[in-house]
């Protein structure tokens, strides 16, 4: 029998916006259903319509039962009684999920007392077992501690606690992994799965992530403008979709095991709920259209197999057996010439030498004190070729924004050399400094905060150019705008008129207008839905060929990085834990840390997912202010916990520096035994090392 | 956290020095107590004048900077001059400061007990006809400025007690002395109810405070906390009062500090209105006497009073917010 | 198109509409009304000491026999310009002093927030009623001034905050990148990123300033006679309010609509501006 039947659910909100049109799904006992889609697709406000969380405003009809009882409409003396326990919910961020006044204990507690007759004390005992259950250690000590004393991934480790604390039938995860860092993700997915068996709840697991999804779920609910529009078991959807939107979403997610080359966009943006197309409102972006797809909007319709599909074509995709890479043109990027010479022959646009950057911590509100200092940028040296991409990867707090702000101030640095196209930026006057910012320039991760929402954008292009000085700055606005695929009458808007992945455009066209040589990418697709990202990485890497530019691109999804970079840099604690070639790091890796951080990123492929094994951290990662002596990574190394007493004493007493590896031209790591080894497609199969 | 809060205390008591110099400094210099023996009939003559004034340190014929390292002597040993006729500043703020303190305390717990609970019933049942009428009041109230407010309040318990042909509610002085013990402690309270209500009504008191209140709650109410804690299981209302309340609390506390300078001024209305003998009305008659020694005595009470209040704000937030507290 | 959305959205703010047309009003009273009348506020009508309302004295008149209609309107004048003047002074001020010391740091910011502090911590009120008496005879001007320099402080301290952050948005880091100079990027970017924060700013002073005035003008430390404002006639005429009601009512009912339409209009502005707000 299922747990939860939801079917013909729509939410409307005030102003006549229909988020949810129509979603209809059950989840079993012990199932996981995985729900997807870009943002603004309705799938959280789908969960929330269900728990009744949905603001005042919201009309819900339809209907929502749990072992047949009806939710919808109920009155609160009973819903109270099911919230937190038949069902639990697991919010995204779970730093503002938790009352900031109270202490984690107290929280998980009340949840405890909330639907168990039970004494403070017990409870309060109650509330530290389940903290123990979800791995948080010392959990006697922590359950005392306030929500912002928690790392992220701690947070959400409670949260889980605190949603398993009533043993519900269901849960309803919300985006539980999007705030945290891939090492953090995967252990957080393990606590849930850890959490399911311990239950044997449901669980509905909301997210945009194809891969968390693709290890996860027993069945998948792809969901747009606020329909679903294909449904099945995950590998009917991952290896036989046949709605084009999900097979789009499939081919334009970068792959950690991806060849490199363009990625498929999807050209568009999805539709505003409040302005949808007549028929189908994924038409006016598939290729695949026809007239008749405006006709009405496609029912989802039976599929055999218990699938369900909303497309009017999906016998005839079935029937030829197409895939995402048939049906959506992939555009051609022209080669690089610049590349084609080799490396060491190229002019260095850009080179650190030791560079080191150091806060100070500073406590008290009004009077501040030193109390320690922020090892954030710890000696680091690279290099970027002319025409080359550089990828400086790693995990929030490891000092990758740090190191490029330090490069974009073009100020003199505290320790070490930075020298931008062979200037030294510490013996720049003010003069040279302002020349040199025509050749570097930046473009930002949040497309949002990048652009002056008072001004329109043409002018916002052409700030830069009016700043130095340049002649025709209207021709030039056009050119630019033109050049990032955008329309030049676009000039008079404003940034909040454009969608995401056009606004992050026109942050390269802003940071294109100088011509500059080298480029800084903050970020720059990381705030982006797939089916958008792909686009622009297209762009960034057909713009980088034709206009000879190199990049310094700095992120934390190593799947994009694969796709658009030539060299990468891998960071951890303000140091760099590996660096070399794409192909070398991928493939190879041979830092215990890149390691681990390429097994935990989810591919996007069920069976791959099923077999693959995972090397897990302990742990979080250290304060930047009291890094662990030695090598930063020993405490949460996997490598070091197997090693003998002897060889140990060298981690502790000896930072390890980054030498090149024997066999390869292009990598270099920074452990005392390093050692390469295959991690991507590592399988459960494979033995030991 | 001990040392931290002794080195703001510092820093406060540096401020409250300046400031009271300041004070000192520009009443000793625009004000002249001298016109008023100049003017006296018969003629007093200059050198007597001078001779009193010198006494009193207030001749303006010494330089204002010898008459002020006097007053600072004074001050710092605990002596705040004479007034000037001759009084001691000492004994007529010894008679007045209890006055004033009282309304102040009394006037300030009210407010804001009141406006918080007026401004958090608001935001819980925000649209009802609950919160639109204490919308409606506290913006009605928010737009007559105290002296008015007293005013309306006084000459309303006039007509009241001359409809009903006794004194139900007195509305000047601070207390009949012509009662003793409990007479006359009922007495007190009969005489606090109209200064009460003018000073912690309006703009320094519930109305503003409830307006804040709301605003401060309904940020809070969008927040995922609450969500959580009704997705727990928790009743709406229970969720409002119990995580959102308590956490809106905090900025609510940080506007006191703000707010206290606007109280006192009030204070120094609503003194005067009602015929109280504190220190507002000490001030205004202080100035119209040109009394100088007066007038810096009020400014060093006024600003100890502000900078307590911003301490106070301070304490509070660190005793609702863990966040502070730990930093 | 911004500001027809922001329009739209005023025009459709019950609060900003029923402010804006109350406002409107006791301006065109204040300054239409005096032509209208029959009496000038500087004439005495003999004849008739404080009279009721009634007859060629539309509201009254004084116990000097003064017409209380002009009279009251001439008081709604001064009320008005005061008001509007010392909030454009003292939001301009507190834009100027907040922004630079949010945006430049260091020790201009903590020069300047020490001396907002002690601005703070001098009783205001105090200081214009010592000083505004010693400048009988000279231009109300100064008064207007005095009032500016009590009433910017908190306000620089909000926009001294919200600068803060504004340096880091990634649009001024981006500006700073290009080497644009600083005091454009303030100009540019920072004080249009400010502009709803001082235009609702810039509306509560002007209540705050008309009520500053009335309240100095009540103890006899603000306008001097012969020249009235609101405060001046609502303190002579509540001496005699229960016996002559219509000395104390025109003009206290006047203060009381002035400043609750401004703070409507302030309200509504806030709504209408902040996409953030709730109500």
């Amino acid at each position: 029998m299922s747990i939860l039947e939801v079917s013909d659910l729509t939410v409307t909100f005030p102003g006549g916006v229909q988020a949810v049109r129509g979603v209809s799904y059950e989840v079993e006992r012990g199932e996981v259903l995985g729900i997807v889609g870009e943002s603004g697709s309705g799938k959280s406000v789908t969960s929330l319509a269900i728990m009744g969380l949905l603001p005042k405003g919201a009309q819900v009809s339809g209907s929502v039962k749990l072992y047949g009882r009806e939710l919808l409409g109920m009155d609160e003396d009973e819903l109270v009684k099911v919230r937190g326990k038949a069902i639990s919910m697991i919010f995204q961020d779970p730093l503002s999920a938790f009352t900031p006044v109270y202490t984690i204990g107290d929280q998980i507690a009340e949840a405890v007392r909330v639907h168990q007759k039970m004494g403070k004390d017990k409870a309060a005992k109650r509330a530290v077992e389940l903290l123990d259950l979800v791995g948080i250690p010392n959990p006697g000590l922590r359950a005392k501690a306030f929500p912002h004393e928690f790392s992220g991934g701690m947070r959400q480790r409670a949260m889980i606690a605190m949603a398993v604390a009533n043993d519900p039938d269901l849960l309803i995860c919300d985006e539980p992994t999007t705030a945290l860092d891939v090492t953090i993700q995967a252990q957080v997915l393990e606590v849930l799965k850890t959490a399911q068996r311990e239950t044997g709840a449901g669980i509905v697991m909301i997210t945009h992530d194809l891969g968390v999804i693709a290890g996860m779920a027993d069945r998948v609910l792809v969901m747009y403008a606020g329909r679903p529009v294909e449904q099945g078991s995950v590998d009917d959807i991952y290896y036989r979709p046949r709605m084009p939107y999900t097979m789009g979403l499939l081919a334009s997610i970068p792959r950690i095991d991806g060849e490199e080359g363009p990625l498929v966009p999807i050209e568009g943006n999805p539709p505003s709920p409040s302005a949808l197309p007549p028929g189908c409102p994924f038409a006016p972006r598939c290729p695949m259209k026809v007239d008749m797809c405006d006709d009405e909007e496609p029912p989802l319709t039976p599929f055999g197999d218990g699938r369900h599909v909303a497309c009017i074509r999906s016998h005839e995709i079935e029937h030829k057996g197409l895939t995402g890479t048939d049906v959506f043109p992939v555009p051609v990027i022209p080669p690089s010439d610049v590349l084609r010479v080799p490396r060491a022959e190229r002019a260095t646009v850009l080179e650190l030498d030791d560079l080191i950057k150091h806060y100070p911590l500073m406590k008290g509100a009004v009077f501040k004190r030193r109390v320690g200092t922020v090892y954030a940028v710890d000696g680091i040296s690279f290099d970027v070729a002319e025409g080359e991409t550089l990828a400086l990867v790693g995990e929030s707090g490891c000092g990758k924004t740090t190191t490029l702000q330090q490069i974009m101030q073009l100020v003199p640095p505290q320790g070490g050399r930075v020298v931008v196209l062979g200037k030294d930026s510490a013996k720049l006057d003010k003069a040279m400094r302002r020349s040199l910012r025509r050749d570097l320039q930046i473009v930002f991760q949040d497309p949002m905060a990048a652009l002056d929402p008072r001004m329109p954008i043409g002018d916002i292009i052409a700030e830069p150019l009016r700043a130095h000085g340049k002649k025709d700055v209207r021709a030039r606005v056009a050119e630019l705008l033109e050049l990032v695929g955008l329309s030049p009458e676009h000039a008079e808007r404003y940034p909040q008129q454009f969608s995401g992945g056009q606004r992050q455009r026109i942050g390269i066209a802003r940071a294109l207008a100088l011509e500059p040589k080298l480029l800084v990418l903050d970020e720059p697709v990381s705030a982006l839905d797939v089916s958008i990202q792909a686009g622009v990485i297209n762009l960034l890497e057909e713009l980088k060929n034709s206009l000879g530019l190199s990049y310094l691109f700095v992120a934390h999804d190593l799947a994009v990085v694969r796709h658009l970079a030539d060299r990468v840099a891998v960071m951890y604690l303000g140091k760099i834990a590996e660096i070399g070639t794409v192909e070398n790091v991928y493939d190879h890796p041979a830092h215990p840390y890149t390691q681990a951080l390429l097994s935990a990123i989810p591919l996007p492929d069920p069976e791959m997912e099923r077999t693959r094994k995972r090397i897990l951290l302990e742990g979080d990662l250290p304060s930047p202010a009291d890094p662990p002596s030695g090598c930063r990574f020993r405490t949460r190394c996997p490598k070091f916990a197997r090693l003998s007493e002897a060889e140990r004493r060298r981690c502790v007493d000896e930072e390890p520096r980054v030498t090149r590896l024997a066999n390869a031209v292009d990598h270099g790591a920074a452990c005392h035994y390093a050692e390469e080894i295959e991690v991507i497609t590592a399988s459960d199969d494979q033995e030991e090392m | 956290m001990g040392k931290y809060l002794l080195r703001r205390l510092a820093i406060n008591v540096i401020l409250v020095a300046i400031a009271a110099s300041l004070t000192y400094m520009l009443a000793a210099t625009t004000m002249s107590p001298r016109a008023a023996y100049q003017g006296r009939q018969p003629p007093v003559p200059e050198a007597v004048i001078d001779a009193t004034l010198d006494a009193y340190n207030l001749n303006d014929k010494t330089p204002v900077l010898v008459r002020y390292g006097t007053w600072a002597k004074g001050v710092l040993t605990g002596d705040l001059g004479k007034t000037w006729n001759g009084g001691s500043v000492n004994d007529e703020m010894g008679r007045r400061i209890f006055v004033s303190l009282r309304l102040l305390i009394i006037g300030t717990i009210v407010g804001f007990a009141v406006g918080v609970l007026l401004g958090a019933v608001s935001a819980v049942k925000q649209y009802s006809f609950t919160d639109r009428a204490i919308g409606v009041s506290s913006f009605v109230i928010l737009a007559i400025p105290v002296f008015l407010l007293a005013t309306l309040l006084a000459i309303a318990a006039i007509s009241l007690n001359r409809g009903l042909g006794f004194t139900l509610i007195e509305y000047t002085g601070e207390y009949n002395p012509q009662l003793s013990g409990w007479d006359q402690f009922v007495n007190r309270l009969n005489h606090l109810i109209l200064p009460t209500i003018s000073l912690s009504l309006g703009v320094s008191g519930a109305a503003f405070y409830s307006r804040i209140q709301r605003n401060m709650m309904l940020d809070v109410l969008g927040q995922d906390f609450v969500r959580t804690a009704i997705a727990k299981g928790l009743r709406r209302r229970t969720a409002l009062y119990k995580h959102a309340l308590r956490t809106a609390l905090i900025p609510a506390s940080t506007y006191f500090a703000f707010n206290f300078g606007t109280l006192l001024t009030g204070a120094i209305f609503t003194e005067k209105i009602f015929s109280w003998h504190g220190m507002g009305a000490w001030l205004i008659d202080a100035i119209n006497q040109n009394d100088v020694n007066s007038v810096a005595a009020v400014t060093l009470f006024s600003a100890v009073c502000v900078l307590f209040a911003a301490f106070l704000s301070d304490v509070m937030v660190a005793i609702l917010d863990p966040r502070v507290r730990v930093s | 198109m911004r500001s027809k959305v922001v329009l739209r959205r005023l025009l459709r703010n019950k609060q900003f509409r029923y402010g804006g047309i109350t406002l409107i009003l006791l301006v065109l009273l204040a300054y239409v009304g005096p032509f209208i009348g029959p009496y000038d506020w500087t004439e005495k009508d003999f004849m008739a000491f404080m009279s009721p309302p009634g007859g060629d004295h539309w509201w009254g008149t004084t116990s000097i026999g003064a017409d209380m209609y002009a009279v009251t309107l001439r008081g709604m004048q001064k009320s008005l310009v005061i008001g509007l003047l010392v909030a454009l002074i003292a939001t301009g001020l507190a834009a100027v002093v907040g922004a630079f010391a949010g945006y430049f740091g260091g020790w201009l910011d903590r020069v300047l927030m020490w001396g907002v502090d002690l601005l703070l911590v001098l009783p205001s009120f105090l200081i214009l009623a010592i000083v505004s008496p010693r400048l009988k005879g000279a231009s109300w001007i100064w008064f207007v001034a005095l009032l500016a320099a009590f009433a910017w402080m908190i306000t620089s301290r909000v926009v001294r905050s919200m600068t803060v952050s504004l340096r880091e948005r990634e649009y001024v880091l981006a500006a700073v990148y290009m080497g644009i100079p600083r005091w454009k990027i303030i100009v540019r970017h920072i004080v249009p990123n400010l502009a709803s924060l001082l235009i609702i700013d810039a509306t509560i002073n002007v209540s705050g300033a008309v009520i500053g005035e009335a309240a100095l003008s009540f103890f006899g430390f603000g306008i001097q006679p012969p020249d009235v404002s609101l405060g001046t006639l609502i303190a002579e005429g509540s001496r005699n309010a229960t016996g002559y009601p219509w000395l104390f009512a025109f003009p206290a009912g006047l203060l009381l609509l002035l400043v609750l339409s401004i703070n409507l209009l302030g309200d509504g502005l806030r709504d209408a501006l902040d996409p953030g707000s709730n109500s």
